[in-house]
């Protein structure tokens, strides 16, 4: 509700204020570009960049065609509705010039001159060079064309005053070089903070959804997900290293880490196909922003325990419990259910190095339990049963809570049951339950 | 002692609390529905409802489920009197060797329950959490059609 | 072989029961009883009784083949029933029993209609000839004025005698004559009906229909303790701490065999667990260096092997060849989806084992051997397992069982094997790759030359040292080296010569004895790789020919049958009129089983997704001639399961190795087809032609589906591949260039 009046009387603010608004101008209509001029290696590269920016992901509805458009998006503005950019004259990008291409991710600004709403985080492609963005225009446009039909956005607030957002928070234009840091940080940066656009969802958002300029990385949410802190507030109990995170950004795995669950898997599934130097250069990157390695060891955040330094047996003997265990229990839930696999080595991840455990919300933790985990249809990789039928409410909250004190050894969280709740809706809502 | 409901009866079981329910049904309770695919709850063959929620019972310690409603795959219905699920697979001679067809089915009424009119794809999502190695698949999904038919037709009452 | 006698009352199948006919067919003179119209009749010479009729006219049917989960027991009842003019659900059938029924080898090569029904349908309409012999006598008329129903023989003006009392006060043993009077197949009731399976109800509502359901009074639980790879050993185990854990009553060891007994099944896995990290193993490396599933082709390739050319001349042919082509296919597994389970007991010197082997004569020969028991002192009997597809773990675990319960005489000892013992133990299908070379002179092929590289695909039981836990004892017994299996039916080379009609063929079977992994049958042997290898080239030559992959493949066949079942399918399918679209695509392919089994072709429609390399099968339309058709369901339940799962094979499946051991340790490792991936349609077509002879169909799908896939594939994309499985990595790779 705050927020909300906070945003109407920013609303007010741009009706009155002169200047504010400014109406862009449409293009004149452009011929659509022609599919065969495309150079292959361009094309290739193109694809890759695209990779990088995840537009397949957000571009792609549920069961349709590869960007082809038609994912609802939800913000607290309501629901916009991604589009399609494949070549398509009607319905696609098909009559789309350069150069327009450009204004829209440099911009924000669409064909027709229309705002674009910041769902789409031009926020961060602005900074992707005319050079790369040639490519990846390329790599759209070489694509098949699908005629798809989207549906109509169902936002509250409408485009013009999406300038009024501009104007306080978004600041188009490329990253300069910085000098103090070498070739291949740099070049993780701008892949990072640019068509990776990682602080779209590992930023906190103010009031009006903007990223809190002074908080980047400082951890997100995303789909009910935390994406958590990428910066000196990072919650993983062992500190990442460049190697750990190319190889979990391009696996989905990493042992001393974990796994990449909801909105992350889609994300190491594009970069799995991104050469191997380009997602280390991220990895620098995002690991730069981290608290340094500690020397020797690194508990988690008491420091005095060893993640991972216990020997895992292959087949650890799992506890059997006090006769009088009860079924509210966290410690022998805990014992029953869970340390079979994450007690055992190649099997499921040491919990006391999951920063689900150690992050600052319970959100993940809560719904990779209740969900489990399970590699892409074909793939081989860890798969975790979820527990939503297994686990009651209250028992759930025991585990969080044991899990928290006795494996993380933090603090108790305070968003526990509210989570819960949240997640229970969360898969209420997708019907074949 | 450890108080199970199955399939409506109270059972007091003598077994650790970490037992996994897969055992305590099996062993202790003679039940032969829920099965031992692969301990892992990666193929469901062990399932069963609790509280109407589908459960891999093979990863499920009876400690979590005490006082809770347990349906297994026999309260579902009898050979005399098959419920719709179990109708539907015999009509439509959904089975090769069968083995994961209990899951299948506790799978199929844990979904026609809550969504009694299931698109194909509603279909497939839901049972994706069950392997099935013979490719009994099609007759599985016809199966779960005809049931969400037979659901319709009875109101939704197993 | 016995020497020849007319009448033979074996004392072991002399029922003495009074009124008991028992036809036993003790025929000894393997020439004189031969003909491959009787099946299993034929082969044996020491059958037991096929069909039993009590006094009170119960019928039971012996066969000595298993259900597993392909209908076999509802066929053969079938069968039974038309030519004893019986209901089926009048009939009790007894299957695969050491004690009790004839030896039919294994229930394997898709042999049981050949072998089993077809010796039930002679064995039964002998039984029905005499029943109305008997009466015919008894009522003092002609046999044409007789009539039959539901086990009775009626004269024309009412005087009835029910099969039990025309049999009363005979206790006659009759050899069966070579010929019999089979009912004519227009007066079938059951034959050729979609009998509901009689397996099937029990199974959906929790009844005790596996060996895993079973409960004997008494029984105690067992796992056994396998060691990290194919040939560690155990070098010390200090079993006090696991001896004292709740419920363990025993430990067994037997050199690096350990097995722990519990009370309970939980008990028995902590057991095993708590030993597990007790034992101390010697582990040697068991794949000599460098060798991983990365190596395996050229592991395979510079193994030692024996060359068979099993088609054409000793000498290779030299040609300019238009086309040529390579193809791989990696170790895959059985994978049975239910772990493989027995229980055994050991009581009054006799061990029982309660086995779901696809063979229980030849496990009951090995296991006796391994435990050195005289062979009448052990009886195997069949109980259901899940689907194996093969020789999976269900001998092993038979030993196993049989080893501990000997450890416990008296008590019933059930033993599973877990997930991970079950994906790493199991044989697998063996590595394979194939050369193939054609001439096209016109558009026709006129010279062929295929090559095929394999281990082997048979190391069943037998002999002891078939058996995994017999590589483990303090004597261990050593696996006998493997021997290719002889032509027309193959192992390797199964289907490895073209069914269709070139002039200048040559054939060779490159059979490598020792390869790295353990392996033995798997659904259809060579076959699956043959037929991929082959159908894929006949479309690499069709379209070299410019011609239509189903006429191209019409033109090169003289088998009528299979022409019209190639028809059949393309028909169904639309092949005349389907639209193509970008990256959807349409593939053929055909194969008759061991070119003598089932004919089989398979049509495919998919859509290949450029980005990821996923394939989307759409529509898969099979059509088979399986011969004369018990159960048409039946069949279409066996051709539906093999086509998913060669989809499954083709699309995903790896075993996966290092240097040391199997690291594909559960679904984790080794996925499979799950209802994300399968096609939104699969339709069987049967032709049906009565009277001629069974064709066994379990495994006819399995290659054509896999290179129907492949060629649509290529169809859509133009990119050819010829490396199993088709996974997305290779898609991609292969269509974005």
């Amino acid at each position: 509700m705050v927020r909300t009046l906070k945003f109407l009387g920013v609303l007010l603010l741009g009706l009155v204020g002169p200047g504010l608004v400014a109406q862009q101008s449409p293009t004149q209509a452009q011929q659509p570009v022609t599919r065969s001029a495309a150079d292959p290696e361009v094309v290739a590269k193109g694809a890759a960049l695209a990779a990088i920016g995840n537009c397949n992901t957000c571009h792609t509805a549920e069961g349709g065609k590869t960007l082809a458009g038609g994912r609802p998006l939800t913000t607290p503005f309501g629901t916009v509705y991604s589009t399609n950019l494949t070549p398509d004259p009607d319905t696609g990008i098909g009559r789309w010039s350069l150069s327009e291409f450009r204004r829209a991710m440099h911009e924000g600004i669409g064909r027709d001159g229309r705002e674009l709403y910041p769902a789409f985080p031009y926020d961060h492609y602005t900074h992707v060079t005319n050079e790369d963005l040639g490519a990846i225009f390329a790599y759209l446009t070489s694509r098949e064309a699908l005629r798809t039909g989207i549906p109509e956005n169902r936002m509250i607030v409408p485009r013009p005053f999406v300038a009024v957002w501009k104007s306080l928070y978004f600041k188009p234009g490329t990253l300069p070089q910085d000098p103090t840091h070498d070739a291949q940080w740099n070049r993780g940066r701008y892949l990072a903070e640019g068509l990776a656009h990682c602080g779209a969802c590992h930023t906190p958002r103010n009031a009006l959804g903007a990223e809190e300029a002074d908080r980047a990385l400082a951890g997100g949410r995303i789909e009910g997900w935390s994406a958590p802190a990428l910066n000196a507030q990072s919650p993983a109990p062992r500190p990442w290293s460049a190697d750990d995170l190319t190889t979990y950004l391009r696996t989905g795995f990493d042992a001393q880490h974990g796994v990449a669950a909801g909105a992350m898997a889609a994300v190491t599934q594009n970069l799995a196909t991104v050469p191997e130097a380009d997602v280390r250069a991220i990895a620098v990157y995002v690991v730069s922003q981290m608290p340094a390695s500690r020397a020797a060891d690194s508990g988690g955040a008491s420091g005095t325990s060893q993640p991972g330094s216990a020997p895992f047996a292959e087949d650890a003997v799992p506890d059997s419990l006090a006769a009088t265990a009860t079924p509210g229990d966290g410690a022998a839930i805990y014992k029953s259910a869970c340390a079979g696999c994450h007690e055992r080595a190649l099997r499921g991840l040491p919990l006391a190095l999951s920063t689900s455990v150690t992050d600052t919300t319970s959100a993940n933790l809560i719904r990779i339990t209740f969900d489990g985990v399970a590699p892409r249809e074909g793939s081989a990789g860890g798969i975790m049963p979820g527990f939503a039928g297994a686990l009651t409410n209250r028992q759930m909250t025991a585990l969080a809570g044991y899990l928290r004190s006795e494996v993380g050894h933090a603090p108790p969280w305070s968003d526990v049951e509210r989570e819960i709740a949240k997640a229970r809706e969360e898969t209420k809502a997708k019907k074949a339950s | 002692m450890i108080t199970l409901k199955v399939n409506g009866q109270s059972h007091a079981v003598d077994a650790d609390p970490a037992t996994p329910l897969l055992y305590v049904l099996r062993d202790h309770l003679q039940l032969n529905g829920a099965k031992y695919g692969c301990g892992l709850g990666q193929c469901g063959a062990c399932m069963v409802l609790v509280d109407g929620e589908p459960v891999f019972s093979c990863i499920t310690p009876i400690l979590v489920v005490q006082e809770r409603a347990v349906r297994t795959l026999e309260g579902l219905g009898t050979a005399e009197r098959p419920g719709p699920v179990q109708q539907a697979f015999i009509d439509e001679q959904a089975a090769q060797c069968g083995y994961c067809i209990p899951g299948m089915i506790v799978r199929a009424q844990a979904l026609l329950e809550k969504n009694p009119a299931p698109t194909d794809d509603e279909i497939r999502a839901a049972l994706n959490t069950n392997l099935c190695r013979c490719g009994t698949h099609m007759r599985i999904l016809r199966a779960v059609r005809r049931a969400a038919q037979g659901f319709k037709a009875s109101g939704g009452k197993s | 072989m016995k020497p020849a006698q007319s009448l033979q009352i074996s004392r072991r199948r002399f029922l003495a029961q009074s009124g008991a006919l028992v036809v036993s067919f003790a025929l000894t003179r393997y020439a004189e009883a031969q003909s491959p119209a009787m099946g299993s009749l034929g082969k044996t010479p020491n059958l037991d009784s096929w069909i039993r009729v009590d006094a009170d006219g119960a019928i039971t049917v012996f066969t000595g083949k298993a259900e597993l989960g392909q209908g076999v027991k509802t066929a053969i009842t079938q069968i039974a029933a038309d030519e004893l003019f019986v209901e089926p659900k009048s009939i009790r059938l007894v299957t695969a029993d050491t004690a009790r029924t004839p030896d039919e080898g294994y229930t394997a090569g898709s042999r049981s209609m050949t072998d089993s029904g077809t010796a039930v349908m002679n064995a039964a309409a002998q039984v029905r000839e005499m029943m109305v012999e008997l009466a015919a006598t008894r009522f003092g008329v002609e046999r044409s004025a007789l009539s039959l129903q539901n086990g009775a023989v009626r004269t024309r003006d009412g005087r009835v005698a029910n099969y039990g009392e025309l049999v009363a006060n005979q206790s006659l043993h009759v050899a069966a004559k070579p010929q019999s009077a089979l009912a004519d197949p227009k007066a079938r009731r059951y034959v050729g009906q979609s009998l509901p399976r009689v397996d099937i109800p029990a199974k959906v509502t929790g009844g005790v229909a596996y060996v895993h359901d079973l409960r004997l009074p008494g029984m105690v639980h067992a796992r056994v303790v396998r060691p990290p790879s194919y040939r560690a050993r155990l070098s010390a185990l200090d079993v006090t701490s696991v001896e004292k854990m709740p419920g363990v009553i025993k430990v067994v060891r037997n050199g690096s065999f350990v097995a722990v007994v519990a009370e309970r099944e939980f008990q028995a896995i902590g057991a095993m667990r708590a030993a597990n990290r007790a034992a101390k193993w010697e582990t040697s490396r068991d794949m000599p260096p460098a060798r991983a599933d990365s190596d395996a082709y050229a592991a395979l390739g510079a193994a030692a092997h024996e060359d068979f050319v099993i088609q054409g001349d000793k000498s290779p042919m030299s040609r300019t060849w238009t086309r040529e082509a390579s193809y791989r296919r990696p170790y895959q597994m059985h994978a049975s989806i239910g772990p493989s389970c027995a229980v055994a007991l050991f009581e009054g010197g006799t061990l029982t084992v309660w086995t779901h082997s696809q063979g229980v004569y030849p496990l009951r020969g090995a296991i006796a051997e391994m435990v050195r028991m005289p062979l009448e002192r052990v009886r195997c009997i069949h109980m259901e397992g899940s689907g194996c597809y093969g020789h999976n773990g269900a001998d092993d675990v038979g030993a196993d069982a049989a080893l501990t319960a000997l450890a416990l005489p008296g008590r019933p000892v059930r033993v599973q094997w877990m997930r991970e013992q079950e994906h790493t133990w199991e044989p697998y299908g063996s590595a394979m790759v194939t050369q193939a070379q054609a001439v096209l002179d016109n558009g026709t092929i006129t010279d062929w030359q295929f090559d095929v590289l394999s281990g082997p695909h048979s190391t069943r039981p037998g002999r002891a040292g078939n058996l995994a836990a017999a590589w483990l004892l303090q004597e261990p017994f050593a696996l006998p080296p493997p021997q290719p299996i002889p032509q027309p039916e193959g192992g390797g080379d199964r289907n490895a010569i073209p069914l269709y009609s070139i002039p200048n063929v040559r054939v060779v079977h490159r059979f490598v004895r020792d390869p790295a992994l353990r392996v033995s049958a798997l659904r259809s042997l060579g076959a699956y790789m043959n037929v991929f290898s082959i159908e894929s080239f006949m479309d690499e030559l069709a379209a070299a020919a410019r011609a239509d992959p189903v006429e191209f493949r019409l033109r090169h066949l003289r088998d009528p049958r299979a022409q019209d079942v190639i028809r059949l399918a393309a028909e169904r399918f639309g092949w005349a009129n389907f639209r193509r679209g970008p990256s959807k695509g349409r593939g053929f392919a055909f194969a008759r089983y061991k070119n003598l089994a089932a004919y089989a072709a398979v049509a495919m429609e998919l859509d290949v997704d450029r980005d990821s390399g996923r394939i989307d099968v759409v529509r898969v339309v099979a059509a088979v001639d399986s011969g004369d058709v018990v159960n048409p369901d039946g069949i279409r339940n066996q051709m539906e399961g093999g086509i998913v799962q060669s989809l499954s094979w083709t699309l995903y499946e790896a075993v996966r190795f290092d240097d040391r051991t199997i690291t594909s340790r559960d679904w984790s490792g080794y996925p499979i087809v799950r209802f994300a991936s399968v096609p939104r349609s699969v339709e069987v077509h049967v032709m049906e032609r009565p009277g001629a002879p069974f064709l066994g169909t379990g495994e006819a799908a399995q290659g054509p589906t896999g290179a129907a896939l492949a060629n649509a594939l290529a169809d859509a994309t133009g990119a050819r591949l010829r490396e199993l499985p088709l996974t997305r990595e290779r898609v991609r790779a292969a269509v974005s260039l």
